[in-house]
């Protein structure tokens, strides 16, 4: 027997929408077929067939020609832009919408946390949420019993339990919400998104508790954009762009096809002749580029690789002094460094080509920009490119001592720490008398 | 890691022709059902005063204000029994029925949020109320109890067949809040004729007449209606007021079987579409 747990063939999903996606009236059925026999003696009388309906509904495929198989115990991951078919998919697994074609097999018990908190009712206290919500995601009430106070206990809300959810912050809804869930004891588990819920340390408690379900022998199909995580819980990973499959394979290997074809980078920018290129009669650009300088196969530019920073410049007045360099940006629009030649060499008429080499381990991850510029003096500034170069540095899992939530500041370094404990005792609070 | 049998492996394809009824994987999720039917009696009675004494309350003051306009001042006859416990004895099973039929009937607008987000066989949604009902039900009766005693109304053998009436009473309901269930979720118009279907149903029920009123020619149509004899049996089998309905009830009887039958083979069949279209 195949130690499979799900297996995709062909599966589409199709929703009509435009001329019914307004809520049908059965009087409007009714007329429908009073109309069309008047409509249809008419047409007759005129000398047509029978007209159909002036609006055409049009269809959508949210999913088309899904194939796929899953073993059991993998941990799959599945990505893609918002309305590429993630979350339609995980809704006919779990058997909550119909597939239109082709079908699925499972085998083993689902339990899916499409949404945190569902049928949660605002008037009952949290302990009453608990089993409802309990119940409601298949668990049943001895299920519940057993995994009461760890679920109160992953959810921090001890406190609170016999206040009615209505009066809860939005983190403890969610906290809630997603403690039930994670004691689900099913064999195959579907997770949408919901980890993006929750404030940082909480995310970091989901995580962590995705990975003991992973890594614990049990189906985990997940949907994030959190590609990191996706990247370390999952051993496979699915790539969907308008409801059909575009890659699969290895989560690094699927995430860096996606995020090249996602984001749009400009690594180099050439221009063939001195007419089109930025400048002035004294200088014009002609080609930067920004290339990683590692050997890592995939050709992304991660939080560790050196990056080898080029630009080539005519130089159009012999003997004319000048330095170049740029100005980094990252997505907040914080400035994070800049750099250039400092020493104001002249050189000769022709094309001149600066290089530099960022290390590795520098900067942090995001989307940045390079300005480029060309100084004659401190006050000149002949050529000033802005937005010349856009790149993405993705993050790797190295150095993070499993850690995955945000990092977040300018700069990234690698900065080595040493620590020695010191023989000397602690010293006794001194109580100062009356 | 747990062994997977071949009993458990489930197919997701589109479902077309017969489709089966899976009153097995209902009583798998029975636990739902109940938790469902205590999460709306719960809600209902938060925050309230006066709590489950609503459940007594609305029969009661239905009941006062019926025994004034229709006893008192109509004078309709009573069967030989007060009209207070005459009303009153047939407003509990109808009021229970009512209910029924109108949560079933909005069951799935008013649980549509978690339709889209988690499978359950959803009957559990149409059938969650019969449970609610049924500690209305029991409120309501003790004050029934205590209205018997009131007025020195000794029950006799009878009694024992009054399961058989409320047993009819709600599948009656259920089979029309199925129907309604489905429609409503498809057709949002219909859930606007509940209320007019509940009012009209009462007054074709012989709640506050007897349906000694009813012409002799019309009395078999009039039979058909399930609740003339739930209402009729219930004050047969406790007041011992005539007529003893049995004739005219397996006729009705088997309407309401057809009736709830094609309504769960009509919802089961809209089922897969019911998280597309809410």
């Amino acid at each position: 027997m195949n130690d499979l747990a799900i297996r995709a063939v062909g599966l589409g999903k199709r929703y009509r929408i435009g001329a019914q996606v307004s809520y049908k009236a059965m009087r409007d059925t009714i007329m429908e077929a009073v109309k069309a026999p008047l409509r249809a003696t008419a047409g007759w009388m005129r000398g047509h067939k029978s007209t159909k309906p002036a609006v055409e509904a049009s269809q959508l495929w949210a999913l088309r020609d899904v194939a796929f198989e899953i073993k059991q115990g993998q941990a799959v991951g599945i990505i893609g832009r918002n309305g590429s078919g993630k979350s339609t998919l995980l809704k006919v697994l779990a058997q909550v919408t119909e597939p239109t074609e082709g079908y699925a097999e499972i085998r083993g018990r689902v339990g899916s946390l499409l949404e945190v908190g569902v049928g949660f009712h605002p008037e009952l206290t949290g302990r009453e949420n608990i089993y409802l919500n309990g119940a409601i995601l298949g668990m049943r009430k001895a299920e519940i019993d057993r995994n009461f106070d760890e679920i109160v206990a992953f959810a921090e809300v001890e406190k609170f339990l016999d206040t009615p959810v209505k009066h809860y912050s939005s983190g403890m809804y969610v906290r809630l919400g997603f403690a039930v869930a994670a004691h689900l004891e099913t064999e195959i588990l579907f997770v949408d998104e919901v980890l993006s819920v929750g404030d940082v340390a909480f995310q970091e408690k989901c995580l962590g508790r995705m990975k003991h379900a992973a890594s614990g022998g049990r189906t985990v199909l997940f949907v994030s954009h959190n590609l990191l995580a996706i990247q370390a819980l999952c051993q496979h990973a699915l790539w969907l762009d308008q409801g059909r499959v575009v890659a699969e394979g290895r989560p690094a290997a699927v995430i860096s096809s996606y995020l090249q074809h996602v984001r749009t980078t400009t690594t180099e920018i050439v221009y063939e002749g001195p007419a089109e290129a930025p400048g002035n009669d004294v200088v014009r650009l002609r080609r930067a580029s920004v290339q990683p300088l590692s050997q890592d196969s995939l050709g992304s530019i991660t939080v560790r690789t050196p990056l080898l920073i080029e630009f080539e410049v005519w130089n159009l007045r012999a003997g004319i002094r000048f330095n170049c360099g740029f100005n980094l940006y990252n997505e907040y629009g914080i400035h994070v460094f800049s750099t250039g030649t400092v020493d104001f060499d002249s050189y000769p008429e022709g094309l001149i080509r600066l290089s530099c080499e960022i290390p590795g381990d520098l900067l942090n991850t995001g989307v940045h920009r390079i300005e480029f510029f060309v100084m004659l003096s401190e006050t000149e500034i002949p050529l000033v490119c802005t937005d010349l170069l856009t790149f993405e540095v993705a993050d790797s899992l190295i150095l993070r001592g499993g850690y995955f939530g945000e990092w977040p500041g300018a700069m990234r370094p690698k900065i080595s720490w040493t620590t020695k404990v010191l023989r000397e005792p602690v010293p006794k609070p001194v109580i100062l008398g009356g | 890691m747990p062994e997977l049998d071949h009993k458990s492996l489930r197919v997701m394809r589109p479902s077309h022709g017969l489709i089966s009824l899976q009153l097995l994987r209902l009583w798998e999720y029975r636990e739902l059902l109940f938790f469902l039917a205590w999460r709306d009696l719960k809600v209902r009675y938060k925050q309230t005063v006066l709590g489950v004494a609503w459940a007594i309350l609305q029969p009661l003051a239905t009941m006062l204000v019926f025994s004034i306009f229709f006893g008192r001042l109509a004078k309709i006859p009573s069967a030989g029994v007060p009209y207070p416990i005459f009303v009153y004895c047939a407003l509990v099973p109808w009021q229970m029925f009512s209910f029924v039929l109108t949560e079933s009937g909005n069951s799935l607008l008013h649980n549509q949020y978690m339709l889209t987000k988690i499978y359950f066989p959803r009957l559990v949604v149409p059938i969650a109320p019969v449970l609610t009902a049924l500690v209305d039900f029991a409120v309501a009766f003790t004050m029934l109890v205590g209205m018997m005693v009131y007025y020195g109304v000794v029950p006799k053998a009878t009694v024992l067949l009054l399961p058989f009436f409320l047993a009819l009473a709600l599948l009656t309901a259920l089979a029309v809040g199925v129907w309604l269930a489905a429609l409503t979720a498809e057709y949002r118009d219909v859930r606007h004729t509940i209320p007019f279907l509940t009012q009209f149903w009462m007054y074709v029920t012989p709640i506050v007449y007897p349906s000694s009123l009813v012409p002799e020619k019309w009395r078999i149509l009039y039979g058909l209606n399930p609740m003339a004899g739930v209402v009729e049996g219930f004050r047969w089998a406790l007041l011992g007021t005539p007529p003893t309905p049995l004739a005219a009830l397996f006729p009705s009887l088997l309407l309401v079987l057809l009736l709830l039958f094609s309504g769960l083979i009509y919802f089961r069949r809209l089922e897969s579409t019911f998280a597309d279209v809410i």
